[in-house]
């Protein structure tokens, strides 16, 4: 039985990672470099973007075109929206999102940097860091991305100067110190040239560190999962209809974070009804405990009206019942900003409901930090601490404890779109 | 297990079923595309994953060229009566045959099965259709979101993406609208391979190495059969090939192999230099942003 899901060949541990930056600080570069330099190319993509890059008269081949895919984004020299590229090495699993670092896409920034594990933030070594670097760091701070890897590129552009790294290596941590960076490295490279990206470099004997890629293989991210609160929002209720399965009916949903096993007591919210597991049921047979990332279906001992938006936890440790939400909200929406006593839908865990908001408690400066008390909305890629009064109450915790019951999204109730990410503080 | 990790292959298995499950508990009317090509039957086994014991809630679609291997399109009754799903077949046949589309001058149907697919989603008022792309297939498709929103006419706006953040999946839209979902976005090829056989799941012969006749067209071999006929000057000969992936009969070419086995094929594919498109697909030739273009108008 569990046995089934362990023996699968290839149990390398996963790791996703987001670049992050201002424009041209050389994001694309660097994955093209890290790919091209570990080998995990294929030919006939290495051809295709050596055949573009000669076709425009490019000095080099450029390493950027191998994520810069659409046409405008080739046309235009810029990444528009995130890349998704995979490989692997003998070590671990990679997942890349590389972002764009124009500020009119900074929502496609934020959605690649959700689910990192990891950010890597460039810095041009020329320039140092500039706003759109400070408001990268402090979206992944905020979405708290466990691990934060800032690479001072262009480094070939500096003459490799120590002193050049130094400077920005400590004007970052300043300002880092002002965030919540759990794990931050420092590493200086040329993408462009692969200093440090893969193999050490030559040019920089005053750097001991690792290159990056050692480091994303080493990076110690397995105790970065909640195994503590169970949480289990519900999805879709399994009732089969034929006269095999009369009696069957379980909770399907994906488990966010702690352990369950069959026994165990388990409280239903919002309703406060509890029960006992009776089964953890899988296509492949029960499971003798589940855990995230697992998708499962649990069946309880006594039979309780239980909904897709419901949530299973422990009676000891309960997820908060609320309908009035303190959340940091990153605004996604050119179109019009957010508003106070502006009406939204929300989407949390598998849950949807209507929102009001009650408050919008200040705008942040991205560079200083400060707190403008006096805003009453959000404009397109503000940040700032709003209060909302839901239509039902949401099963959340704080998203510092949990990612997975402390994140919502907002959406435009007239065009359906997603306009807003919130973090509930 | 007392770790509490799981294989990376088990995560994206996860990963896939959560996917299912959203779209069937927030959408009103799912449909399934189902070729029986490799990916879409992985989708069909995860489908029957999701539900388990209870069967599929929704149907599955075919758009079918009628330009088809016939072995796969017997794979596809089976799988689909064994799995107890519905089966509707949109047909560009009927539909060149009606004067809806009209067949370009090479024969290719590729490109016309897009508005056959827009019309079959109208009629049947999906609004939210499964395909089985992945997004290591091709850059375009590299740069897609999971729930990927599609207009009135079908098109996806590559430059105006719905954010996606977590797994909080917004499939809100409009009637007329779909969202297009992606289950397999973040498997590889070499991912859907180990899966299909970890999983034991059946595929069609062709995915298997055999002898079989071909003729070679710019490097690539076309097996000899209903739609590809040696033409003038042209020879046939032997080769032991398989199919990496099956699309048209006539457009999708075999590479050169041994692997009579799925641990083969595998062993194959870990160390192949060439992407799966890049080595079997006449149709992506077209010009550099050929998929970005066909994506924009409304193709998976
Ligand atoms: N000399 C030098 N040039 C570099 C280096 N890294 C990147 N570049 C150049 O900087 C320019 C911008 O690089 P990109 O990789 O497209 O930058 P980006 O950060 O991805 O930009 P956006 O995605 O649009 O935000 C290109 O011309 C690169 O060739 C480097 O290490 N040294
Ligand atoms: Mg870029």
């Amino acid at each position: 039985m569990t046995d089934t899901l362990t023996s699968r060949e290839d149990t390398h541990e996963l790791l996703r990672f987001a670049t992050a930056g201002s424009v041209d600080d050389g994001k694309s570069t660097l994955i093209g470099r890290l790919l091209f330099d570990s080998k995990a190319l294929f030919d006939d993509q290495w051809d295709a973007v050596e055949a573009v890059s000669a076709g425009r008269g490019d000095e080099y081949t450029d390493l950027a075109l191998l994520t810069d895919g659409l046409r405008s984004e080739r046309e235009q020299g810029i990444t528009i929206d995130v890349a998704y590229r995979y490989f692997s090495t003998p070590e671990r699993k990679f997942i890349i999102a590389d972002t764009p670092g124009h500020i009119q896409y900074t929502r496609n920034m934020v959605t690649g940097a959700s689910t990192a594990d990891l950010a890597l933030i460039l810095v041009d070594a020329r320039k140092g860091l500039v706003e759109q670097s400070r408001r990268h760091a402090f979206l992944c701070s905020l979405l708290r991305v466990p691990h934060m890897v800032l690479c001072v590129n262009k480094m070939d552009l500096v003459d490799y100067d120590e002193a050049v790294f130094k400077r920005i290596e400590n004007e970052f941590s300043a300002f880092a110190t002002k965030l919540e960076v759990p794990d931050l490295t420092v590493i200086p490279v040329s993408a462009l040239k692969g200093d440090n990206v893969v193999n050490r470099s030559e040019n920089m004997p005053w750097f001991q560190g690792p290159s990056l890629l050692h480091h994303l293989e080493k990076v110690h991210i397995a105790s970065d999962r909640n195994l503590v609160d169970v949480r289990f929002p519900v999805q879709h209720v399994i009732r089969p209809h034929s006269s095999d399965n009369h009696d069957f009916r379980g909770y399907a949903g994906q488990v966010a974070s702690g352990v369950m096993k069959p026994g165990d007591e388990v409280m239903v919210l919002p309703s406060g009804f509890t029960s006992r597991i009776a089964s953890i049921e899988t296509a492949d047979g029960p499971l003798e405990e589940a855990f995230p990332p697992l998708s499962v279906t649990v069946r309880l001992e006594d039979e309780l009206d239980v909904s897709r938006g419901d949530m299973l936890c422990r009676p000891g440790n309960q997820a908060r019942v609320s309908q009035d939400i303190e959340a940091m909200v990153c605004w996604m929406d050119e179109a019009r900003p957010l508003k106070l006593r502006g009406k939204y839908a929300v989407k949390h865990t598998t849950s949807d409901v209507r929102a009001i908001v009650k408050d919008v408690q200040y705008q942040l400066d991205i560079n200083t930090l400060h707190r403008d008390e006096t805003a009453t909305e959000l404009g397109l890629n503000e940040i700032g601490r709003v209060t909302l009064r839901t239509t039902k109450p949401l099963l959340c915790d704080d998203y510092r404890r949990n990612r997975s019951t402390g994140g919502f999204i907002i959406i435009d109730e007239a065009d359906n779109r997603t306009v807003g990410a919130g973090i509930i503080v | 297990m007392s770790d509490y990790r799981i294989s990376h292959i088990a995560a994206l298995e996860a990963e896939a079923i959560f996917i299912f499950r959203e779209v069937a508990a927030t959408c009103q009317r799912p449909v399934l595309l189902f070729s029986g090509g490799k990916d879409s039957i992985v989708m069909l086994h995860l489908a029957q994953k999701a539900f388990a014991p209870a069967p599929i809630p929704f149907p599955v679609m075919h758009v079918d060229t009628g330009q088809n291997f016939a072995e796969v399109i017997d794979y596809r009754d089976r799988r689909v009566a064994e799995a107890g799903v519905q089966l509707i077949v949109a047909s560009v046949q009927d539909a060149i045959d009606r004067g809806m589309v009209t067949e370009p001058p090479d024969g290719t149907r590729n490109r016309i099965q897009t508005p056959v697919l827009l019309e079959a989603a109208e009629k049947y008022q999906f609004d939210a259709l499964f395909g089985g792309a992945r997004r290591d297939e091709e850059k375009a498709r590299a740069k897609e979101r999971v729930f990927s929103f599609r207009d009135d006419f079908g098109q996806w706006d590559p430059k105006n993406q719905r954010p996606e953040l977590w797994n909080l999946y917004n499939g809100r839209v409009h009637p007329g609208e779909q969202i297009r979902v992606f289950p397999l976005s973040n498997w590889t090829e070499l991912d859907v391979w180990r899966y299909i056989g970890s999983e034991d799941i059946p595929l069609p012969e062709v995915y298997f190495s055999a002898e079989r006749e071909v003729v070679d067209r710019g490097g690539m071999l076309y097996a000899v059969n209903e739609f590809i006929k040696p033409r003038e000057g042209e020879e046939t000969f032997f080769e032991k090939v398989r199919y990496r992936t099956v699309g048209d009969a006539n457009l999708t070419a075999g590479v050169r192999s041994d692997a009579t086995t799925i641990d083969e094929i595998i062993a194959e594919v870990e160390v192949t230099r060439i992407t799966e498109r890049g080595a079997t697909r006449g149709d992506d030739k077209t010009s550099e942003a050929a998929m970005e273009d066909r994506k924009r108008e409304g193709y998976f």
